[in-house]
């Protein structure tokens, strides 16, 4: 398999979509090399070829999946492998009645078309009893050659050389198509499609399923979960953002036009029939009943900085600055701590998933004060996986997947007050303050040092 | 406002807990619009109905044809999942309110989104 590894810069990734995904399958993978993650190749085992099929209709990580016929770290030992497997396995692909064709890829370097030819030839001694056919191949089998990740370092000979059979190729054009730059309606903080996918991947999101996000700001997260198959519900406590109200976020344009609201978003892309309802609402004070119908809760709260972190509080101060929608009256303004609005979520998603259900969302971390210790826990969350992504010299966020193992009883609400990871966690409350106090001190020496 | 989303919807004002659902459902402007049939995702919605509150609801939108409740075998009842289809997908509420039936405070719908912001002194701690 042939993945992008850390292509968006958060480490470990590529690895827990796929671990997501195949769990949805009902597949495991045993990984034979170790190295993965390093790697844009990995070798994994998986059950069946159906269960690879469905991986790849679903992954935005990976690129290609080939069922391995052989390898090694130079041409001798890659035919030496090739002769080791099974003939009676490779014997249904290269009978006289298939057509097929043979690729050679390098990777991190350029082969003459004369080079290429040779590889081809040298693997004459391999049962091949079909015919070739270059443009529509029942079969394509490809040489895989890895020369590294260093493109000012690229060796003599590959380190690995793969053969196998191409199987399928994964959803890499869907962060094309749903770009947030094509995208009718966007804000200030629309999550990057490709992530999106992955969200959507980590939370097991399939057919059928209700999808939530309690932070839905103009709904690209609900995007990924439709274009899978789920049906979908949105809540913000902002009124503009929810009815695509306000000012624009795009360059060049003063106010929202008629066809930005997170419903026209997923007419867009022919979504439409997914889209449930949207809501204004404070995550903090949730209006559900009591019961348990989200299949997977998959969002990106606010971390106060682009976007302020807000619950409704009493009536201090008037909203300013509302334009044109003086109805959107939030008597809103406290400042809800990060902490706060964790354990919230958290307990809201103990509360109305599925058991089995997935909550995957960002938490923003001050790197310099982060330990594991601080991710929030809860008695009925089990934590599947923590993927950091940098934002900058001394901030991240992590992105962090949970599974619903327990049936939440009264009492799980208030175990965490008990719990040591509380407090840590309430150091992030400034994280705001952390985040600019960052910023100015690496001005202030950038200042100083142009002046000496 | 679907009326699934009706169904799901609870009252969280102060003091009030379970006896906040379900919201009282007025609308001065309905539209219906059609969805694509799926009968997969209605079957799974039917056991998380609370039917009475549903039939509540499309009384006060004054709607026909309303199954009063699952009947055996729905889920292969093509007939009963498109009614519970367009009942619960396809009728939407433009403009109305929804009422807490226990403190009597209203939560209006503007262009098909509910809003359910209360102010402080109203929420539960």
């Amino acid at each position: 398999m042939r993945t992008s590894a850390g292509r968006n810069g958060a480490a470990g990734l590529p690895e827990q979509e796929i671990q997501s995904l195949l769990s949805l399958f009902g597949g495991q993978f045993t990984n034979n090399q170790g190295t993965y993650g390093k790697s844009p190749f990995w070798i994994l085992t998986i059950p069946s070829e159906d269960i690879a099929r469905n991986l790849m209709k679903r992954t935005v990580c990976a690129k290609s999946i080939f069922e391995l016929w052989g390898h090694g770290k130079s041409p001798e030992e890659l035919y030496s492998s090739l002769r080791n497997y099974p003939v009676e396995k490779m014997v249904p692909f290269l009978h006289s009645d298939s057509t097929y064709k043979i690729q050679i890829h390098t990777f991190n370097k350029t082969l003459t078309q004369e080079e290429k030819v040779k590889r081809i030839d040298a693997l004459e001694f391999l049962p091949f009893e079909g015919k070739v056919n270059l443009k529509k191949p029942q079969h394509i089998f490809s040489v895989l050659e890895d020369y590294g990740l260093d493109p000012n370092c690229i060796p003599e000979n590959p380190h690995n050389i793969y053969f196998g059979r191409w199987i399928a190729d994964g959803q890499r054009e869907l962060i094309e198509s749903y770009s947030v730059k094509k995208r009718h309606y966007i804000g200030n903080t629309s999550m990057d499609a490709g992530l999106s996918f992955i969200m959507a991947n980590h939370g097991k999101v399939k057919k059928n399923d209700i999808v939530f996000d309690p932070f839905v700001g103009t709904g690209g997260l609900l995007i990924a979960s439709a274009h899978f198959g789920a049906y979908v519900y949105g809540t913000d406590i902002d009124y503009n953002t929810v009815h695509g109200l306000g000012k624009a976020s795009r360059k060049n344009q003063k106010w929202r036009g008629p066809d930005e609201n997170i419903r026209a978003n997923l007419r867009q892309y022919g979504l439409e029939k997914y889209y449930l309802d949207v809501l204004v609402s404070d995550a903090s004070k949730p209006s559900w009943k009591k019961g348990t119908y989200f299949d997977a809760i998959i969002t990106d709260p606010p971390y106060g900085i682009r976007e302020s972190t807000r619950r409704t509080g009493s009536q201090k101060e008037i909203q300013k600055g509302i334009g044109k929608c003086p109805e959107s009256h939030v008597p809103v303004s406290l400042n809800y701590h990060l902490s706060d609005m964790f354990f919230d979520l958290l307990n809201f998603a103990a509360e109305t998933l599925t058991l089995g259900g997935r909550l995957v969302y960002w938490l923003p971390i001050y790197t310099p004060e982060y330990t594991e210790e601080m991710v929030p826990w809860h008695p009925c969350l089990k934590l599947i996986s923590n993927c950091e992504q940098k934002l900058s010299s001394h901030t991240a966020r992590r992105l962090i997947t949970m599974e619903k193992v327990k049936k939440f009883e009264n009492q799980d609400q208030y175990s965490h007050l008990l719990s040591d990871q509380f407090l840590p966690y309430q150091g992030h409350n400034s994280f705001r303050e952390k985040y600019f106090s960052g910023i100015t001190k690496r001005t202030a020496k950038e200042e100083k040092s142009s002046q000496e | 406002m679907k009326l699934l989303t009706h169904n799901l919807l609870s009252s969280h004002v102060r003091g009030v807990g379970p006896r906040g659902f379900p919201l009282r459902l007025q609308a001065t402007e309905v539209r219906v619009i059609p969805v694509e049939f799926n009968p997969d995702f209605v079957a799974r919605m039917i056991p998380k109905v609370e039917w009475a509150a549903l039939l509540e609801a499309a009384d006060h939108l004054r709607l026909a044809e309303v199954p009063k409740g699952p009947i055996q075998g729905y889920e292969q009842d093509e007939t009963f999942l498109r009614k519970m289809h367009h009942v619960l997908l396809e009728v939407e509420v433009v403009e109305g309110t929804l009422q807490c039936p226990e403190s009597g405070r209203v939560f209006p719908i503007t262009r098909g989104i509910p809003n359910m912001l209360l102010n402080e002194e109203e929420t539960e701690t």
